[in-house]
Parts: C-alpha cells; structure tokens; sequence
C-alpha cells in the first residue's frame, strides 16, 4: 500500500515579488511588489497618493474608484500586477495644475460633498460615466452613479454636479461640430 | 464696528472653502499621513461573544516576514489602572472597554491581537494565521426578547435629562374620550462613516507623540491618551484636521486611538491602525429602541394623556443612555404626562450617540403614534399637531426664545401641496404604485457651550482662527471663515482656519449640534477684540484719522477701518501694522453661555423645529418603497451658510430615509454574532434611492439662543424623516408597520 500523502496545505509564500510599470497620472513608474499588492494600498500606501479612498475595501462602496485606460474600477479589488503596463488615472491627476478639472470645480459649487471623503472616488466615477457617454438624464445619472456610496447624503448635489458638466460637455461638442 | 455684505459675509452661500483639498485629494485623513519606518497595525477580533481566550498561536503569524510584533493581553505594555483614566468627555456610566486588558471578552468582534508590520500587507496576512483558542459561553445579543430585564439605569448619564412626567397620566388616559396605544421597536444602526475608524500615531525624535485620529473632539482623546498611558501634556498632540464623516462615531475615543499609541509607545516608533469595514461594528451603534406609547385624546383631538415609555440596549459594562422620551412628552400641549425609561444590557459593545441621539428614535416613534391618533381621530395629520401645538415648552412651562414650528408647518405643507390630500389610505394610485403622503415634525435641542478662539493677524494683514473644533463635513471652516471675514472685513483669501487640533484654544466635541452656535461665538469674540486692537494701535499713530472717534463709529472693510461718517478717514490693516511697527497681533477669547456680554441664561427653553413631508410610491404587488419626495422646512435660527446649512439638512434626512426603509444592524442571537457588517448587506441610501429632497429655512430670528442667533443643524434633518416617511406608507397603503426599517417583507 502506498504511503498515505498528509494533507497539508503548502507552507504560504511570502518572498514572491513580481516586476512591472504603470503609468499614474502621466508618470511612469516600475514596481516589483508582491502580487497580492492591490491597486488601491500601492497608490496609498508606496505611493503616498491618499487621494483614492478606502471604505471598505470589498468593492462595495466606490470610495477607491480611479480610472484605468479611461474605464473606472473599483481599485481595491484589483491586483496591481495584473495591469502591468495600464495608464491609471486618480484624483490626483485630475487637475491641470492648479486649475480645477470641470468635474472637481462643479463639486465645489454644488456642495457635493460633506466630509469629503466619498469624493475622489465620485469624481473619478464621473469622469468614467461620462467617458462611457451614458449619462444623459438626472435619472441615469442617479442610476449609474449609485457603485458610489455617500454616507454624508450629497446625492442630489452630485447629480446636480454630474449633469452640469456633462451638459457643459454635450454643449463643447455641438460647438465643435 | 460694522462691515458691508460681501460673497463670503454671514449669510451668504459660500462654497467650502475646505473644498479644493477635498476634490483634489489633497485633504489627508486619519490614516492618510506618511511617516518613516512606519508600522501597519492589524486589529485581530474575537470569533465569539462571550467567554476568555485560553490561548493564542503565535508562530505562523511570527513567521511572516516582516512583522514586528504581536501586541495582546499577554505582553501589552502597562496602562493605567483605574476606570476614570479612560472615562472621557462623553463616556456614560460604567466601566470603559479597554482593548487586550485581560483574557476576558465581553463582544463579537472584540479586538484581542494587533498585529504590527512592516507592510499592510503582512500585517494582515499575519493576522489571518494567528489562531486563537477561547472558552466560551453563552451571549445574550436578543434584544427583543430580553425587554423583562430592562433596569432603570442607577447611574444617570450626565446631561441626559431624567425621563419628564407631570400630571396624573394613567388617570387622563382613563378618562380620555379616545385612546391609542402603539408599541413600536427601530433596529440598531451602524453610523458606518465612509472613512474607517483609524489611527496614525508619529513618533517624534523626542518621543513626542503627534496623533492623527478620526474622532469629533481632539481634546477630549487627548486627555483620554494623557489618562490611559500616563502621558506628559505636552508630549502629546492629537490631530484631525479632516475626519471622513463620524455622525457621533467619533465622539468617544475608540480603541484604534488606544492599539495605535499602544504600539507607537511600545516600538518607539511610528504606527498606523485602520479597522476593516467589517470590525466598524465593534465599537459603537445606535442601540436598539423600543418604545411603547398610549395617547389620549378629546373627540376633537386635543391630547390629554400622553404615556411614554422606552427601553434600549446598552452593554454589559457600561450603561449609555439617551434621552428617547422627552420628545414625545415634550413636543406638544398636554396637561398629563409620563415618561420612563429604562436599559437593556447585551453582550455587545456599549452603543453611542448617532447622529440625534434619542431623538432620531424616539421623537420618531413618537410622530408615529401620533399618526395613528391622527387616524383615530379622524383629523388631518398636520391639523391635530396644530390643534395640540405647544407655545411654551411642555416640560419647564418656559417659553421658547424663538420656535417658528407653526411657519414650517405652513410653508412645508404649502410647499408640498398637502392641502390637496385625500384623508384615506389607498386613495392615490399611478400604475402598479401606490402613492401616499406623510408628514411629522421634528426637534431637537439649541445648545451653546463655551468655546475659546484665537485670532492673529500678521504684517502682510493675514489672519489666521483657530480653535480646536472640528470639521466632520459639517462645514465649520467654512462658517468660521465667513464670521472672521465680516467681522474684521477681510477677503476669505486672506484669512487662515485652524481647527482639527488638540494645542489649539479649546473647544467642545463636535456633536449636539453646537459646533456652529459655539465657534461662530468665539471667533467673533475674537475678532471683535482683535479689531478694538487694531483700532486702538491705529489711534495711537502719528496724525491717525481716527484720534477723535470712538470705536462705535467705524467699520471694518475691505482690510480697512474706515470711518463711518467720512470714508476718506481710513487706513489700511497693513498699513496700521507697518507703521505701528507691529509683526502681528494676537488676542483669544473665550464664549459661553453665562459669560459676560454673551447671551443670558434666560430661562428658556431652546430648540429647533422641523416640519417633514414625505411622498412614497409603493408598489402593490411587490411592496418596493420609494421616497419620490421629501419637503422639510426647518425652524433654526439664523443660518450661517445655505449651501453647507441644506448639505446638512439632506444629509440628516437621507440618513432618515435610511432609517425608515434600510437600515438594520442584525444580529445573529444564537452566537451574539453581527451578520450584515458590511455594506453590501447594511444598506444605506444609494444615490438612485434619492430623488427630490426640497429643504427650506423658515425664518427664525433669535436673539436669545446664542450670540449669532444659530441654533445649529447637525442633527434636525434626520428626526421625524422617517415617521413622516411610515406615514406616507400607510397613507398609501393601509398597513401600519411598527417596526422600523420598513422593508418590503412588512408591507406583502
Ligand atoms: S474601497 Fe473599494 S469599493 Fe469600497
Ligand atoms: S461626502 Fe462624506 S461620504 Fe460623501
């Protein structure tokens, strides 16, 4: 009779490091970090870049959302290594300098905030909304903003701030064309 | 000393002057702030709720590369003995928790381990190998049915009013031409603030402590850090100049602050504990209410009996208490009253006071018996609170200092349209939807507390505010901005807030809804004084335009004393320091009620007033709610700021919404274990549940109530939002739910 095989799970491993770059608000950087590192804890904790939230870290709330090649993800359920190469842009890379970006100045005038801290994780998200070109009306907006979780109550501001850029947005491009 | 309306003047709707840090991600939070060689702590929680741990497996978690400690009741480092080195400001009788004090656990979720590391990352993966042994036995988490054990609490907790009776109640209920007897219960809520509770602690070179800590009050977990490890005054500094939300969470220190300074003080160095959203229910709720009403009443409606009577949960260990029953015996015209209240202790950790503790359940309630009586009696909601309106306070027999009730009655339901609905339930349809209309009124008291503030200005005419307040998204530095720059005549540009910090002038908790009454008072105080300095200094210089005036005479503008009656009579702020040779200019004052040139004591009673009316869309079939609208007209005093004053408004009635249709923190009574600790299964309001939310300021002039006439708003959105949304309910469909949240279960 063979040797009964014990079954033991296999000693974890924790010196496994794996290289690879993304690009974060323009800059390029390279990393050779664990792959258990998740998006969210690499831009705050190795980066310092406290902009993206974490309230939950489960991918229930919204409060981490950033943009990746322009589509907006929760950031603490995914790995950082799996988007080796991907151009990631959080709320820090929002503004051209001092200049506020649409979505952050209509934030500030429609009070769309409280504590604040729901809200580079809104602003990303709208930024994704509207690069998908689905938000049109209040209504979608309330529906396709709602990933975004605001314990403050800011909702109705944050539809109102939404729906003045993307109006602002829909008016640049009939001039354009 | 006068100064011009401006955009950033009293009054005006100024946006947040904290906003641009806020949408850029520039605000740092608590566990936002960078520091060398800093260790990640990771919180390891009870898996039971009552018994002891018999033993902790160290060595895989030791294994881990890059741990650094293992901090539990085994090897903590010594802190203090006695029970009243952890009382803080708020703390209600009882002994406080203290986090890996001994091998005994009171709680699910109680912290037992903290892990210490040099990445996150091992912190927790260390702490996912640590294996605890326990004993264990048996926890009572029932609530419901533990309600023949509540005890009047022995203790009372301090500035909770004892439960108010007058009259013979028992006798006018007897005699009463009508009665209606109601018991209604409201779940436990979790305050869940998006931001975690969390701490980062960096240790100075010299061993100085600099705490960033989510909480409402750096003061008061400061002495509670100076108590609890025997700390020197000046050794310690706690921070919160951002707090991502608390809604009361932060009102008591929490044993993030306790792990977290623990370790800094244990490794010489700095560290940081964040808890997970699922650990969020470890330390504070609202408790559980229930609360059991009889109201009698003449055949026209007048009240003549109200009997109130509400039990709560509290720990084993420490007895919270709330004022749940005054509202309902204190909110309208009624010879005969009685109150009572009383506690039921649970293995769980002590409850907290949430945003209008008391109030938001138990005015709530209240407005719910008396929709029910609304129906008994057969008049209109809104017309038996007027019949039975109280015109001085029913409890003190004092008259208010200003109550503008009846105007937000009148606007709120005008507003609405409330005239145009039908007495009976089921009257209004629109396709499968039923629609039904509601409405309660809300209270809450006006409090000022004494408040000190600093005001410096310097040569290049920058002034900088300070005090210790905080901004929880309340909108403190804004107001304070607002009231610095139209007392002194100052752009906003140019003036500096400091609050969030425990070496600044003190200042209460931000709670209670005083934070706005209170530091609008000091700073003004301060910039008053400052400016008699100014103006003094401006006197006193060679040729000055000012020589034969009086300070009365001139006005403060556009970084300006300008003489009233000749506006070519001026000098500019810089120019008074220039030339007076001065580097800057520095006073600190200090309000309070009872202070000398401050509003009197009266006697008085001091509140805020609300009226809500709530429209609901409910589906026949299928018992969905919808919240299609909400009007509130609110009775506040003088509003400092629209904008951030209607934030918090909304805020408070989305957070009511919550109440009435999401919110319930369940338990798993068999093993005292909390079952929906996240928030894919605590619902709180998305933004597709919210639709039109329309808050209008009743005009309330109010020189009695504190110096600027504000009463404050913090907490007013939230009370009565979800009676008044119970009652659209059964307006629209005939069913009384007793028990809050009304899910779509109740209603099928
Ligand atoms: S932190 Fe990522 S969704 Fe909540
Ligand atoms: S602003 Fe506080 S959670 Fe949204």
């Amino acid at each position: 009779m063979p040797p009964q095989a014990t079954l033991q799970p296999a000693a974890p491993a924790f010196d496994v490091k794996v290289d690879f770059s993304l690009t974060i608000n323009g800059r390029k950087h390279s990393f050779s970090v664990e792959p258990w590192v998740t998006l969210l804890d690499l831009l705050r904790e190795r980066l310092d870049l406290t902009g993206s939230k974490k309230g939950c870290d489960h991918g229930q709330c919204g409060a981490c959302t950033v943009l990746v090649d322009g589509k907006r993800i929760n950031s603490c359920l995914k790995l950082a290594v799996t988007l080796d190469g991907s151009e990631i842009t959080t709320i820090e890379g929002l503004a051209d300098g001092d200049r506020l970006h649409p979505l952050q100045q209509a934030f500030v005038e429609h009070d769309a905030f409280q504590c604040g801290y729901c809200t580079p994780g809104q602003i990303c998200s709208a930024q994704g909304l509207i690069n998908e070109g689905r938000a049109r009306t209040a209504a979608e907006i309330r529906e396709l903003m709602s990933g975004n979780l605001c314990r403050c109550g800011a909702y109705t501001n944050i539809v109102d701030a939404v729906e003045e850029v993307v109006r602002q947005g829909a008016l640049h491009k009939e001039a354009a064309e | 000393m006068s100064t011009s309306t401006t955009a950033s003047s009293i009054g005006q709707p100024l946006s947040r002057i904290d906003g641009p840090a806020k949408v850029t991600g520039r605000a740092k939070y608590a566990a936002e702030h960078a520091a060398d060689g800093l260790a990640y702590g990771w919180v390891v929680s009870s898996a039971i709720a009552k018994g002891k741990v018999k033993a902790i497996h160290e060595e895989a978690a030791r294994a881990v590369p890059g741990v650094i400690e293992i901090l539990t009741h085994k090897n903590r480092p010594h802190v203090a003995w006695f029970d009243r080195s952890y009382r803080d400001q708020v703390a209600p009788p009882g002994e406080p928790f203290r986090a890996l004090y001994d091998d005994e656990i009171k709680f699910s979720f109680q912290p037992l381990a903290l892990v210490l590391a040099k990445t996150l990352e091992a912190a927790r993966a260390a702490a996912a190998l640590l294996r605890i042994d326990y004993i264990q036995e048996e926890p009572n988490t029932d609530f419901e049915n533990s309600l023949e054990k509540a005890y009047v609490p022995p203790k009372k907790r301090s500035g909770i009013p004892a439960p108010a009776s007058r009259g013979d109640a028992q006798k006018a209920l007897d005699e009463a031409h009508l009665k209606v007897t109601a018991d209604y219960a409201s779940a436990a809520h979790h305050h869940n603030p998006m931001e975690m509770h969390a701490t980062t602690v960096i240790y100075g070179s010299d061993g100085a402590l600099t705490v960033y800590d989510k909480t409402q009050g750096s003061q008061n977990v400061k002495s509670y850090l100076v108590g609890v490890f025997g700390l020197a005054n000046d050794k310690v500094t706690v921070r919160n100049p951002y707090v991502g939300g608390a809604f009361g969470s932060g009102l008591r220190p929490h044993y993030q602050v306790y792990l977290a300074t623990m370790a800094a003080l244990y490794l010489k160095r700095s560290a940081r504990v964040t808890l997970t959203r699922q650990q969020m229910v470890s330390h504070v709720r609202r408790p559980e209410t229930f609360q059991s009403m009889a109201l009698g009443a003449s055949e026209a409606g007048g009240l003549q009996s109200i009997i109130n009577s509400a039990v709560t949960a509290t720990s084993t260990f420490e007895d919270y208490q709330e004022n749940v029953v005054n509202w309902g015996v204190g909110a309208y015209r009624c010879a005969d009253a009685a109150a009572d209240y009383k506690l039921v202790a649970l293995d769980t950790p002590t409850p907290g006071d949430m945003r209008a503790p008391g109030a938001a359940t138990g005015m709530t309630l209240f407005e719910c018996a008396m929709d029910e009586l609304s129906y008994a009696v057969g008049v209109d909601p809104l017309q038996l609170r007027l019949l039975n309106y109280a015109e001085v306070d029913p409890i003190s027999g004092n008259p208010f200092t200003s109550k503008a009730l009846r105007e937000a009655y009148d606007i709120g339901a005008e507003r609405f349209g409330w005239g145009k609905r039908p007495s009976e339930p089921r009257a209004m349809r629109d396709g499968n939807e039923l629609t039904g209309w509601g409405m309660a009124t809300g209270m809450w008291d006006a409090t000022f507390q004494k408040t000190s503030a600093r005001a410096r200005i310097s040569a290049n005419g920058g002034l900088e505010v300070a005090t210790a307040a905080s901004d929880i998204g309340t909108g403190t530095y804004t107001i304070i901005a607002q009231v610095a720059s139209e007392t002194l005549g100052l752009p906003t540009a140019n003036i500096d807030v400091k609050i969030g910090d425990s070496d600044l002038p003190a200042s209460p908790i931000e709670g209670g809804s005083w934070m706005a009454a209170s530091s609008s008072a000091a700073v003004q105080l301060a910039c008053q004084s400052l400016g008699t300095r100014l103006f003094e200094a401006a006197q006193d210089l060679d040729g000055s335009p000012f020589k034969d005036i009086k300070f009365e005479a001139v006005s403060f503008n556009d970084g300006r004393i300008i003489a009233k009656d000749d506006p070519s009579r001026f000098l500019s702020i810089t120019d008074i320091m220039k030339r007076a040779d001065l580097p800057s200019l520095e006073v600190v004052e200090t309000a309070g009620p009872g202070l000398s040139g401050m509003v009197s004591q009266v006697k008085k009673a001091r509140a805020t007033h609300s009226a809500i009316f709530a429209e609901v869309k409910v589906d026949d079939e299928l018992g969905v709610v919808r919240v299609t609208r909400i009007v509130v007209a609110v009775a506040a005093g003088r509003i400092l700021n629209p904008k951030t004053a209607r934030s918090q408004i909304m805020g408070g009635v989305v957070m009511g919404m919550g109440m009435a249709l999401h919110e319930e923190s369940m338990m798993d009574t068999r093993f005292g274990r909390p079952m929906n600790h996240n928030f894919a299964e605590y619902h709180i309001p998305v933004n597709a549940d919210i639709h039109g939310i329309d808050v209008i300021f009743v005009e309330e002039e109010d020189k009695e109530v504190s110096p600027l006439g504000v009463k404050g708003l913090g907490e007013i959105g939230i009370v009565g939002t979800a009676a008044a949304i119970a009652s659209a309910v059964f307006h629209a469909t005939g069913t009384r739910v007793r028990k809050f949240p009304i899910t779509l279960d109740k209603l099928i």
